[in-house]
């Protein structure tokens, strides 16, 4: 007889059982293990022994530990000793890989102009901050689709580095087909202005990868203290593909209507391409939980009002490839934390249409009753104190807001205890109110 | 039948909304007309996305489509042709935060609803909004932000207002992704908006034109 084997069973198994994992005490292995437990049972809707907390805190690390953004993205010593000092001290039940931290020196040596960051159009206080423009025209949907690495490489890139902007006198890398194309193709790379583009991304290339080293012994450090990491891998929507990245909210809301089919097929085309950057990605961490953070799609109300689209264009634009990347993350045993910003309480009847116990969604804001009704038997909810609280309120109220949030959404498991978005401007004290707040009152009896 | 160009541009008709302006530019018609018929077209816009029936992507496909009809026009319109403003609005994005879409959303409503939008852009520092509103006597300030770092920003600019002597002076709007009740209290301003509409019916509702 065949057993039915449940992939996000299984993963969720392999990750709780901690393998690799050179932990520094029997206390520390204990910890992860029941940690990771406490998140796997939340997902699966299996009674945890108490609400999971597990807090989106980008730069609040440095907030906590009194140093700046640029600071934490430029000396990976002093990012790792923030980092570390809000985990030891505040201790969720995961903590976020600090993905922003230490990535100046490559934004440095491409010379990113999708971004601005510290002492780089920004105060060094601050964190990043994303530029959005048409960095690819209404008419170049035909040579993305055609050829996708090669527009990446000879459009897109020279355009949001300017240290690569050599690269579009490039031939295409399809041309290289055949050794006697070998002879005049690569040519072009000759030229000074390509030999130093080359040169850059070279420098950016060893910076990457001492970011990628810094990550790594981040983890393994804090995984050995006893603290799992929260996400192994990220994705996207792949409309945000477009909107954000490519065309811009102007220039995809005008592609919607002026060249929908078009839109339609690229959105397509970037399913494969998102899957292919977080499915190995998550193998190789081996922590079964990819992020992915929604943002075109939303409304600004409850009722729809204000929608960066309409609930006709969700079901059309937007919601079909994103549910494929879902469940195709969830059919290799993945699973899918959606981060929904804006508020998504009007979409609640359509994104309910996933298989139960295999997805997180993190909402920004929502109609808590509402949100635990039509979900409350099949997604797991994450979130969701308001930002503006915790930035500017006091301690009592986030307790009495997380509160209302664990009786409302905590009944009977599936909820995971975190604040509405990433918190870099929360209150050290609103934060720590949340975390043993819900420590107390968050217990399964 | 020439059709009807304030409806073809309300539904969004892009195509035929151009080919009605143009044929009639070319038979003679009053450029004035023309620019009256659009803007009545982005009052009806105005009104359906209050109503939910459009949504963001709708007010910027209208905005692309009376952009080329405004062009179009241009060149015939006499330079004293001058339209009646509501009121002034000074507006921009806080200190330290470059988001532009919300604010520029909130821009473009205010202005097709009849206001004189003076806008800052983003990053902009509190004494710059100080200026302008004593440069144009502008009854109506809108702050926008993203992050939550605007919240001070939003708070220090409301305080810069109010020290410069003109807080009773003006009425302040606040907007933003993460924007509510409590910041509104927090930063000191009069009222907060979830989206452009509610900007322009504040706004609105400030100059007594309800």
């Amino acid at each position: 007889m065949e057993k039915v084997i449940d992939k996000t069973q299984e993963q969720l198994e392999s990750w709780c059982s901690a393998p690799g994992i050179e932990f520094v005490s029997k206390e520390a292995e204990e910890a992860y293990k029941k940690r990771t437990r406490r998140i796997a049972n939340a997902i699966q809707f299996k009674k945890p022994d108490r609400v999971p907390l597990v807090p989106m805190w980008e730069f609040f690390y440095a907030r906590y530990a009194k140093v700046s953004g640029y600071e934490v993205m430029y000396n990976t010593e002093i990012a790792r000793w923030a980092t570390r000092k809000t985990i030891t001290e505040l201790a969720p039940d995961a903590y976020e890989p600090p993905i922003f931290f230490g990535v100046g020196p490559i934004l440095d040596a491409l010379d990113v102009k999708e971004l601005r960051w510290p002492g780089h159009g920004l105060p060094f206080s601050n964190a990043h901050q994303f530029i959005e423009d048409e960095y690819m025209k209404a008419d170049e949907y035909e040579a993305l689709l055609h050829d996708p690495s090669d527009f990446m490489l000879r459009k897109y890139l020279p355009r949001v580095c300017g240290n690569l902007k050599a690269f579009e006198t490039f031939s295409p890398p399809h041309r290289l087909f055949a050794y006697w194309n070998f002879f005049d193709n690569l040519a072009a790379l000759a030229t000074p202005e390509a030999m130093e583009a080359i040169n850059k991304l070279l420098e950016a290339a060893q910076a990457s990868s001492n970011y990628t080293a810094f990550l790594t012994s981040f983890d393994k450090e804090m995984n050995g203290l006893g603290f799992p990491t929260s996400f192994g891998a990220l994705a996207g929507a792949p409309f945000d593909g477009i909107s954000d990245t490519l065309r811009g909210t102007r220039g995809a809301a005008l592609d919607m209507y002026r060249q929908p089919e078009v839109v339609k097929e690229t959105c397509e085309k970037f399913v494969r391409i998102l899957l292919d950057i977080a499915v190995p990605a998550a193998k190789t961490t081996g922590v079964p939980i990819v992020f992915i953070p929604l943002h075109k799609g939303t409304a600004s109300s409850p009722d729809g009002t204000g929608g960066l689209m309409s609930l006709e264009q969700f079901e059309e634009f937007y919601w079909p490839t994103l549910k494929k990347v879902m469940l195709e993350v969830i059919d290799n045993g993945l699973v899918p934390n959606l981060l929904i910003e804006g508020d998504y309480t009007s979409r609640l009847e359509i994104i309910k249409d996933v298989p139960k116990g295999k997805c997180i969604y993190h909402f920004e804001r929502v109609d808590l009753h509402k949100a635990k009704k039509i979900l409350g038997d099949r997604v797991c909810i994450r979130g969701s104190v308001p930002l503006g609280l915790m930035a500017t309120g006091t301690p009592q109220q986030v307790k009495e807001y997380c509160k209302e949030l664990i009786d409302i959404l905590g009944e009977g498991g599936g909820f995971i205890m975190d604040a509405s978005c990433a918190s870099e401007d929360a209150k050290p004290e609103n934060m720590k109110a949340m975390m043993e707040f819900t420590k107390e009152y968050g217990v399964y009896r | 039948m020439p059709g009807d160009l304030a409806s073809a541009l309300a539904d969004l008709k892009e195509k035929q909304a151009l080919e009605i302006a143009q044929n009639r530019l070319d038979a003679g018609d009053d450029p004035l007309g023309i620019l009256e018929d659009a803007r009545r077209a982005m009052e009806t816009v105005g009104k359906r996305f209050e109503n939910s029936e459009y949504f963001i992507p709708d007010l910027i496909y209208s905005g692309e489509i009376l952009k080329q009809i405004t062009e179009m026009v241009k060149p015939k319109l006499t330079p004293s042709a001058d339209v009646k403003r509501l009121g002034k609005v000074v507006l921009g994005t806080v200190a330290g935060d470059i988001h532009d879409i919300g604010k520029d959303m909130v821009a473009f409503m205010l202005d097709v609803s009849g206001f004189e939008v003076y806008d800052l852009g983003v990053d902009s520092p509190a004494q710059k909004f100080v200026d302008k509103i004593k440069e144009t006597g502008a009854g109506i300030v809108g702050l926008s932000g993203f992050l939550t770092l605007a919240f001070d920003s939003m708070k220090e600019t409301v305080a810069v207002i109010k020290a410069a002597g003109l807080r009773e002076k003006v009425k302040i709007m606040i907007g933003g992704g993460q924007i509510d009740e409590e910041i509104r209290k927090y930063t000191g301003a009069d009222a907060y908006g979830r989206d452009a509409m509610t900007g322009v019916l504040l706004a609105k509702e400030w100059v007594g034109t309800k």
